[in-house]
């Protein structure tokens, strides 16, 4: 339905700015707060204006951490979240296409019964199950490791499930035409299937990315070691860090910095992002 | 270079027996067509050949070895897929070098093999483009190159010219037939497209229903025909099936419509009975001092340039409908009643149950 009615132009404008509004004036007063000094930030009103005191925030959150509270600095903290991060998203894909790739093209016994096996673990997400999985991971002395952090998230049945639709939309003369040209399965897999995956995959990057980023639960529980704190329970840590009234400034800079990742993850991955969900031709 | 025997072969999918009793000695060199309405079973046989169907009876080899339990890679064969099955995420060299590559020949040698492969189907001019910026006609060709360049020593074509345009066809199948003259490799094609069937094909299969109506040369297949079923699929426009009474003699058919034609003279013992005669449109000739003649009334005319189609009933209007071939142009009437004559020997008898060819 395309109109040419100024009325309607002007009034769908104004209800798109709001909700532009809306969504980014916390960022904005997230940005302002980040460039004033602590005293500011505790004077009313709240400053609508920023500072100039960005990068000296920036320097101190950054490579120092919190005044006086002994946490680690905030980059500390981002390595591990993105080192986490990247092991949830990569383990997930790994293993979901592996999975995928044995229930589409292998025929063995029982093999709708582990699909529908991994399919309902959709509704076990960690928080169902998190007494158990601590205990397990515990046992396994895993805590306040990068592998504890990471290997209970990476199970996936989105991404099996996903990865499973694109392999099925893969003609099956490409698996013959292979064959006949001496691929076997493995060589198919990696020759073909993960090339032709590759759109979906980075989707599927983005998505997981994000997903591992923003884990709050179970960095919590796992770690107790402050040098494998991520920047998520960092931000929470800080709040509660001293009997002192919290340090909004430097507060406002690490929600910044936390940001900051998945932003740039999806900015440059946006292209293969929208042609991953959208593509069907094969 | 090598023979292809099948011995008995058979398929079945549990009970369901889909194919049964194939026997068959496909030459060195030989072009040979499998052809058969859709469901007949014949790309199943084919995949068969190739491998990517088990073998559930008998006994397929190719050259020396026996090749039931082999994988498709061991069997030293090419198959050019109906929807091309292009690698897509591949440029068209890297299509052809894939099987190469894996094979692990040198790569000094793929590329020499690949180039000269480009240059005989011309596509030299596209190998670094990805098949998506293909037309169909190349796509056609980069599939048929990435047969060749293996360099085996059997072809298998599923219907690889069923996804292009008519024009296009005639030319790709022109091109298919000069190839196989060249390299001389051991070809098996399969197609539900009769005229395919007979330009390239040295010997024809035909099978219908998982057994084989026929096996032979196209010129045999279309001078005798052993049953009704190949009679109608062989030829273009199809052969007219007239129902007759065959005078006691067994020298004369009588027919609805009040026609009587003479019949091959070998047919004396089968007298007095019910036959199905078949006639090929292009045997009826009109002629009125012609010696065996019958009358032909018009309904509709199809005027092709080099050939007239005249639609219309044997006899009277309640005789069986009729198609006759007229060579070029022919002003006709409708309802205008024609003489035709026909050679008995282009006479053609079945049985109207079993559809066997009764006359030898």
């Amino acid at each position: 339905m395309v109109e040419h009615r100024p009325i309607v132009t002007l009034i769908s404008h104004l209800v798109l700015i709001f909700g532009v509004a809306i969504i980014a004036f916390p960022i904005w007063i997230t940005f302002v707060a980040s460039t004033h000094e602590a005293a500011r930030m505790v004077q009313i009103p709240l400053p609508l204006l920023p500072g100039d005191q960005f990068f000296k925030n920036l320097e101190q959150t950054l490579f120092k951490g919190l005044e006086g509270a002994g946490a680690p600095p905030v980059g500390f903290m981002m390595v591990n979240s993105l080192i986490m991060a990247l092991m949830i998203a990569g383990g997930k894909i790994a293993i979901s296409l592996i999975s995928a790739f044995a229930i589409v093209y292998f025929k063995f016994p029982f093999r709708m019964g582990f699909f529908w096996m991994i399919f309902i673990t959709l509704m076990l997400p960690v928080e169902v199950r998190i007494l158990p999985t601590f205990e397990v991971v515990a046992n396994l002395g895993m805590l306040n490791t990068y592998w504890g952090l990471s290997i209970p998230l990476i199970a996936s049945a989105t991404a099996t499930f996903m990865f499973r639709q694109v392999f099925l939309t893969i003609p099956d003369e490409l698996l013959e035409a292979a064959r006949i040209d001496g691929a076997g399965p493995m060589r198919f897999f990696i020759d073909i299937l993960v090339p032709l995956s590759r759109t979906n995959i980075a989707a599927l990057f983005v998505i997981l990315f994000i997903y591992g980023w923003n884990q709050y639960l179970w960095p919590l529980l796992v770690t107790t070691d402050q040098s494998m704190y991520t920047v998520v329970m960092g931000i929470k840590q800080m709040l509660e860090a001293a009997e002192q009234s919290p340090d909004w400034h430097q507060i406002m800079m690490t929600s910044l910095l936390a940001m900051l990742p998945p932003v740039f993850v999806v900015v440059f991955m946006q292209r293969l992002f929208v042609k991953g969900l959208t593509e069907t031709e094969k | 270079m090598a023979e292809i025997h099948l011995r008995q072969v058979g398929k079945s999918y549990g009970e369901v027996e889909v194919l049964q009793g194939i026997d068959w000695k496909i030459g060195d060199g030989e072009f040979v067509v499998i052809v058969g309405p859709s469901g007949c079973g014949k790309s199943t046989l084919l995949r068969m050949i190739a491998g990517l169907e088990s073998i559930t009876q008998g006994e397929i080899s190719i050259g020396d070895r026996v090749v039931n339990d082999l994988e498709p890679a061991e069997r030293d064969i090419a198959m050019v897929f109906q929807n091309y099955a292009l690698y897509p995420h591949m440029s068209v060299y890297n299509n052809m070098a894939y099987g190469l590559k894996i094979r692990g020949i040198p790569k000094d040698e793929i590329e020499r093999r690949v180039k000269q492969t480009a240059e005989i189907l011309e596509i030299g001019d596209y190998l670094t483009r990805a098949p998506r910026q293909l037309s169909g006609g190349q796509r056609q060709r980069v599939a048929m190159g990435r047969a060749i360049v293996r360099e085996p020593s059997v072809f298998l074509f599923d219907e690889p010219l069923s996804n292009l345009d008519a024009k296009l066809r005639v030319q790709m199948r022109l091109e298919i037939k000069k190839l196989q003259q060249r390299l001389g490799i051991t070809s098996v094609y399969v197609t539900h497209d009769q005229v395919e069937a007979m330009t390239l094909g040295h010997r024809l299969m035909v099978l219908n229903g998982g057994h084989v109506e026929q096996l032979g040369t196209p010129i045999e297949l279309y001078e005798r025909p052993l049953t009704k079923f190949v009679a109608g699929f062989i030829g273009s426009p199809s052969m007219n099936f007239l129902e007759a009474k065959m005078s006691e003699d067994g020298s004369k058919a009588h027919f609805t419509g009040g026609n009587s034609l003479e019949l091959p003279a070998h047919l004396s013992g089968h007298g007095d009975r019910r036959v199905s005669v078949g006639m090929r449109p292009e045997h009826l000739l009109l002629d009125e001092n012609g010696s065996n003649t019958a009358s032909a009334t018009v309904h509709v005319v199809e005027h092709l340039g080099a050939d007239t189609l005249v639609h219309g009933t044997f006899g009277n209007d309640d005789g069986p409908e009729l198609v006759v071939r007229l060579d070029g142009i022919k002003t006709i009437g409708q309802d205008e009643v024609l003489t035709l004559s026909i050679d008995p020997n282009n006479i053609h008898l079945f049985d109207p149950d079993s559809g066997k060819r009764l006359n030898t």
